[in-house]
């Protein structure tokens, strides 16, 4: 197959997971949350990123026999997230049959200058950026899909919000410039110039763009849609949340109930998310959002967001 | 000339690819999400998607009924996941398919993304075709009063079913830059008197010319002039 046939069937994927939810995942039963509430796929993971903020320690792959597990709870697609540079770890995912993998900066980086060739692999990727250069980078190394880095783990949409307006503020600066004026775009957006030249043209990214990082309510969700975004990835927003009695011990089936009302809401919150009044409905008596992080709060090291380039 | 009016199950999915193929034919194209939005259309498509997700969320919405009273006597074209709720038999699901077509799917049947594949097409409707399958359904049985009109050229299996207005196909004609089959659908299956495409959109959308663009994307020609 031809390397153009073979990206339009990743980027085809891609297009397929449009207006809807991919959900973060740690165990087989939160798959099936994920699945009953109406996500278009799922992300396994060991732990959801607001875990490994509060853990530490490095962070990998997920060990095969998650993926596997969750691969057979389900059958939406399953994506699992590779440290940046780990074309080992993305090529034991491709083994395992994972339906897209995210090089994720929630994971600890594992190369500081280099990000995976993602063309040779027949599975698509999905990459973080901030701005439009990180993303035709990304695309230029063969991601089929792009998504904001927003700020994982946080609770919090503001750096998510930060990098939609950066993606498609600099898509329509680039829109209005002078074909003359390409040659100097690109080299000031770090980008490839053949694709800023179809960036140009289009004036929209040529791979489907999401939001991620932070998204924690419907309203959230809504924001990211109004913005641009065409899916929502939800990290530590929904199985974040628990119920405990008051003692403090956690209550696994009202914990259960609780994690579903809230991804429901938010698969419907994606699909409505033009309509207020929906949302207002879809809002009303939540279970409590996770309690997030304020910017400021997080030491720079400790800023997912500046991993990758 | 009145303009057809085509509706797209815009609840999850790639809605926006089938938009763009019907925009490019001279269609006008309605988002559907709400019951209201069916009145009037002369069509309906179902795109591709997660068909659990879309099953959900019709139920959600309350368009479940009134979809599937459209969908039994009027025209609708299905494909992929749309393939799976226009069948009677799709296995499990969260809610019962449409049935509107008698045939049985199964989801997946290829296997994962990494089975996804395109391959030609034979089929009267566009020929040359070139279909592309992602995590696709298979057709396991094709009941009687439905004919096959797609079949996959390497080993003739069913790919693209008929049945009176509605029409089932497991590949993704939104896909490709091939317009045959959507042209086929409303000229001939709704009965539909096309217009034909707007000057700019038409620019870059035939079947000839249209891979310049990095993804084969038939909307890039049209909507930066529609922005």
């Amino acid at each position: 197959m031809d390397a153009n046939e073979q990206f339009r069937l990743k980027v085809g994927l891609a297009e397929m997971l449009k207006g809807g939810v991919i959900m973060d995942v740690m165990t087989a039963d939160h798959a099936r949350i994920a699945e009953e509430s109406g996500a278009c796929a799922v992300m396994a993971l060991e732990r959801i990123p607001a875990r490994i903020r509060r853990e530490g320690g490095v962070a990998r792959m997920s060990d095969p026999k998650l993926i596997k597990e969750i691969e057979s709870a389900v059958s939406i697609p399953v994506m699992a997230k590779v440290r940046i540079g780990h074309f080992a770890e993305a090529q034991i995912l491709e083994a395992l049959g994972v339906d897209f993998i995210d090089e994720s900066e929630v994971l600890t980086p594992a190369d500081e200058e280099h990000h995976i060739d993602k063309h040779p692999f027949k599975v698509p990727f999905v990459c973080g950026c901030r701005d439009l250069g990180e993303a035709l980078r990304r695309i230029g190394e063969g991601a089929a899909m792009i998504r904001t880095k927003g700020e994982a783990g946080t609770g919090n949409v503001v750096e998510a919000v930060r990098h939609m307006r950066a993606v498609s503020g600099a898509l329509h600066r680039l829109a209005t410039l002078r074909d003359d004026e390409l040659m100097a775009a690109a080299k000031q957006l770090g980008a490839p110039y053949e694709l800023v030249k179809t960036v140009a043209r289009s004036g929209r990214l040529p791979v489907p763009n999401f939001a991620a990082g932070g998204v924690a309510t419907p309203a959230d969700a809504s924001l990211m849609m109004q913005l641009g975004a065409e899916s929502v990835f939800v990290g530590s927003g929904i199985f974040e949340i628990t119920v405990k009695d008051e003692r403090g011990k956690v209550l696994a089936d009202a914990t259960r109930a609780a994690q579903l009302r809230m991804a429901k809401a938010i698969v419907q919150a994606v699909a409505n998310y033009d309509r207020p009044e929906v949302l207002a409905q879809l809002s009303e008596g939540l279970p409590d959002a996770m309690r997030g992080l304020s910017m400021e709060s997080i030491p720079a090291e400790e800023l997912l967001a500046k991993r990758g380039w | 000339m009145r303009v057809p009016s085509v509706g797209v199950l815009s609840l999850q999915g790639d809605f926006a690819r089938h938009r763009a193929s019907l925009e490019a034919l001279g269609a006008r194209v309605v988002r559907v999400s709400l019951p209201g939005h069916l009145e009037g259309l002369d069509a309906l498509v179902l795109p591709g998607g997660e068909s659990t997700t879309m099953l959900r969320l019709l139920e959600l919405t309350g368009l479940r009924a009134p979809l599937e009273t459209f969908a039994r006597c009027r025209p609708v074209l299905g494909t992929c996941a749309g393939v799976i709720l226009l069948g009677r038999d799709s296995g499990e699901l969260p809610a019962p398919p449409l049935g509107v077509l008698d045939i049985a799917v199964e989801r997946n049947a290829y296997g994962r993304q990494v089975d996804s594949f395109s391959t030609p097409v034979e089929t009267a409707v566009a020929p040359g075709f070139h279909g592309v399958f992602i995590r696709a359904p298979r057709i396991r049985r094709v009941g009687p009063g439905v004919e096959v009109v797609a079949r996959r050229a390497a080993d003739g299996e069913p790919v693209g079913v008929r049945a009176g207005r509605a029409v089932g196909l497991c590949f993704h004609p939104e896909l490709t830059p091939d317009l045959g089959f959507h042209r086929w659908f409303l000229a001939e299956v709704a009965g539909l008197a096309l217009p034909g495409a707007p000057p700019r959109a038409a620019a870059g959308m035939w079947p000839g010319d249209a891979r310049a663009g990095l993804d084969g994307e038939p909307a890039a020609a049209g909507s930066r002039g529609a922005r």
